[in-house]
């Protein structure tokens, strides 16, 4: 047996800092399929994804963008009986390699749900949830990270009087944001998105896309959404998916107004879908 | 379906819930009015004096001066009643001597009239007319004799028999006569320490009790008799007018608080003192069948929702846990006493220790079926939402999904609870015992212990005078109703802060 193989991680925020090469590789699915049982929900997808961009995916319903999203962090190996095949290959390694330690994996792919899914714990507590697992028990460091997080989701200001009051307490948008802290505290460098304003009210929804706004500058996003105007609104690129088949992929400005492929363009004009 | 009849059928629906809600609630309340009526009559009673005596010399409460001075003003109300006695013995005694003087009078005689008459035989010539008029003598001493020992036997009958009932009975009202020595048991060297109990032996005391089985279908009817009849015209007869106008004074009943019924021990054979070794043997046995059931229960609930891969195995097992919750629980006893007694020696004998095991096997499947169902109940997204951090199996487990599940988890702990400190049959074989003293905490390795529902069994079945001590039997049942209360009340304000603490 091979060793295991555990994806190190290295404090990054310094090299975000300066504007990197924008058309450096970060995650790329070589003839990517994942099955539910027999079916297959992602089929045979190639895509690379750059590094510091927010990438969106978009596509009808059980098109099988979430579960692309999902199989970036192998959340999808929660369900039982599913499998992949091909490769998704991260910082040299294929994830889906047996070796791979998925705890280490997930550390540096963090992820915001569809619904707001805070522990019901206090909103300290929820923030320094990562942090802790790392190994970090120092109450004056914790208590810096869950700063530093709760302001670059931008929420600190509502909640910097009440950290230690229970997450549940807080509005939808307000639990959205502190799970994109939650999700920024252990300062992973790809933030996987699925569909996060879909809970959301218009004002919650138009906060939420600021904060992706100003997340790029140092963290490859990647988000699925439904609405294809948030899509055009917030991202630098946008994958098509139809059935399982990545039907286009390209820049979100040349995607939505010169589609290449014609399911393309009858999704984004409302044809279907 | 027509809108009335469908408004109709909701009404039939609500109005059968709430029929069944009422029956409930009226069940409970017929089932608790006579347990804590009758319960807390162990608690508040009317105490005697001979209830202070107990409390002043097994358990040494109370005021000694006090005490004496009442002893004192007893001592002279019941001082009559002894004097009456002892004439009464005296009168017996002298009545006894003289029958049995006469008697021994006669047969000396007798022996000597029997030496004459064969002394006179052996004479020549015999004088026959002599002879003749000697052995009518001793005819005549035969009768005498019989007739004395029918007076004796009548004297039996009449005085001495109907005296000893009496004294009984005086015996067991006012305690040992003074001067006699002191019974050997403890329950015979005091009088009745209840007003309610005293008024039951005065009864018996005023009367003789026989039942009359002439009546044709069988059923035998009580008869009683006033006792003063049968010694009438003695110098006993006043005793019982004297008793049944003086009894309060020579009881002193006085309103109780014997709140110490808990924790006291108990003296001779629960006549006296409290339940507190049942008391403590309930706490140790449902403290230790937990010890062992919530770790085991908890995290075999873990595995089977979060590791087990669902297949026929896992499907089997379940179907045994369903199994082993409808077990009769005199089965985990007999298995207890197999297994853990006979077959791996946990200890010597019955001990607290072996019935926790098996108390605790009997309560694992509720504790595992509810943990399961708390933490399935857990919603997904925040095992998602962990392990989306980079939490492991374990971590999630610990940090997200348990202080999540505790609210459930603990109805199931509580409601195992409940039942293991009222269950009766796993712990005859293990570990109870009907007499014992309350066990030190290293003791229950290998020690037996009372515990209340097998002792509410044993004294309301096996015990010597069963109805003597109805008090303690429902003040017992009152306390475990009372303790498994507690434990409920507990569980339902932990799990209302836990909730409360969870939903923010």
């Amino acid at each position: 047996m091979s060793e295991e193989i555990t994806l190190r991680k290295f404090d990054q925020f310094a090299e975000h800092s300066s504007s990197g090469e924008p058309s450096e590789i970060h995650i790329e699915a070589k003839d990517f399929s994942l099955f539910y049982g027999d079916f297959e929900a992602v089929r045979k997808v190639s895509l690379k994804i750059p590094r510091r961009m927010v990438t969106a995916m978009i596509g009808p319903s059980g098109c099988g963008k979430s579960t692309l999203l999902r199989s970036i962090n192998r959340m999808n190996d929660l369900i039982p009986s599913t499998h992949a095949k091909g490769e998704m290959v991260f910082d040299g390694h294929n994830i889906y390699d047996r070796n791979i330690d998925v705890v280490t994996l997930r550390s540096r792919v963090g992820m915001v749900f569809q619904k707001p899914n805070v522990f019901p714990k206090s909103i300290f507590d929820n923030v320094a949830y990562g942090p802790r697992l790392q190994g970090i028990t120092n109450k004056q460091q914790l208590s810096e990270i869950v700063e530093t997080s709760l302001r670059q989701a931008a929420i600190w200001n509502e909640v910097k009087d009440r950290l230690s009051s229970n997450a549940l307490g807080m509005s939808g948008g307000q639990q959205q944001r502190l799970c994109i802290a939650r999700a920024l505290a252990i300062k992973p460098e790809i933030l996987l998105m699925d569909e996060p304003t879909s809970a959301l009210d218009p004002k919650a929804t138009a906060k939420i896309e600021d904060l992706i706004g100003e997340l790029r500058e140092n963290y490859t996003i990647i988000i699925v959404t439904h609405n294809m105007q948030q899509a055009a609104r917030v991202s630098d690129l946008t994958a098509f998916m139809y059935e399982g088949v990545l039907v286009e992929f390209g820049k979100t400005k040349q995607l939505f107004t010169n589609p290449k492929n014609i399911q393309t363009e009858n999704y984004i004009t409302g044809r279907f879908g | 379906m027509r809108l009335e009849t469908r408004k109709l059928l909701d009404k039939a629906f609500s109005g059968f819930g709430l029929i069944a809600i009422v029956i409930m609630a009226l069940a409970l309340v017929f089932i608790l009015a006579p347990i804590v009526s009758r319960g807390s009559k162990a608690f508040v009673f009317k105490g005697t004096i001979e209830h202070r005596r107990v409390m002043l010399e097994l358990f040494d409460r109370g005021n000694v001066d006090k005490f004496h001075k009442e002893r004192d003003e007893v001592g002279k109300a019941r001082e009559p009643i002894y004097a009456m006695m002892a004439e009464f013995e005296a009168k017996t005694l002298e009545l006894e001597t003289s029958i049995e003087t006469t008697l021994d009078e006669i047969k000396n005689e007798d022996r000597n009239l029997r030496k004459e008459v064969s002394r006179l035989k052996k004479v020549t010539p015999r004088d026959d007319v002599l002879i003749a008029e000697l052995e009518a003598r001793r005819e005549q001493f035969k009768t005498r004799e019989a007739e004395l020992k029918a007076q004796r036997s009548e004297l039996d009958d009449t005085r001495s028999a109907p005296y000893e009932e009496l004294k009984d009975t005086v015996e067991e009202l006012f305690g040992p006569i003074p001067g006699d020595k002191t019974p050997v048991l403890v329950r015979q060297r005091y009088g009745q320490t209840r007003w309610d109990r005293s008024l039951i032996k005065l009864h018996e005391l005023l009367y003789t009790e026989e039942w009359d089985y002439s009546s044709p279908d069988g059923i035998g009817v009580k008869v009683e008799t006033p006792r003063s009849e049968l010694f009438a015209g003695t110098c006993l007869e006043p005793l019982f007018s004297y008793t049944e106008e003086n009894i309060p004074q020579m009881m002193r009943p006085r309103t109780t608080f014997y709140w110490q019924f808990i924790t006291d021990v108990s003296k001779g054979d629960n006549f006296f003192g409290g339940i507190w070794p049942a008391v403590l043997g309930t706490i140790y046995l449902t403290l230790g069948s937990m010890i062992f059931a919530i770790p085991m229960g908890v995290i075999a609930a873990i595995y089977l929702c979060e590791y087990a891969k669902e297949g026929r195995v896992i499907s089997f097992l379940r179907v045994c846990i369903s199994t082993l919750a409808g077990v009769p629980s005199i089965v985990f006893g007999l298995f207890g006493l197999a297994f853990f007694l006979n077959t791996i020696h946990v200890s010597s004998s019955k001990s607290v220790l072996a019935g926790s095991l098996t108390l605790s096997l009997l309560i694992l499947p509720t504790i595992i079926r509810s943990a399961e169902e708390a933490i399935l109940a857990v919603p997904r997204s925040y095992k998602e939402a962990a392990f989306g951090l980079g939490a492991g199996r374990w971590r999630t487990v610990l940090t997200v999904i348990l202080p999540a599940a505790l609210p459930g988890i603990l109805t199931g702990v509580v409601i195992s609870m409940g039942r293991a400190a009222g269950e009766t049959a796993p712990i005859i074989f293990t570990a109870a015992v009907s007499v014992g003293l309350p066990l030190k905490i290293w003791e229950t390795m290998t020690e037996p212990t009372p515990a209340l529902p097998w002792n509410i069994y044993n004294l309301c079945t096996e015990h010597e005078a069963v109805d003597e001590i109805r008090h303690v039997q429902y003040g017992m049942v009152l306390t475990l109703v009372a303790i498994v209360l507690i434990l409920n009340l507990f569980a339902i304000f932990m799990r209302a802060r836990i909730s409360k603490k969870l939903r923010g």
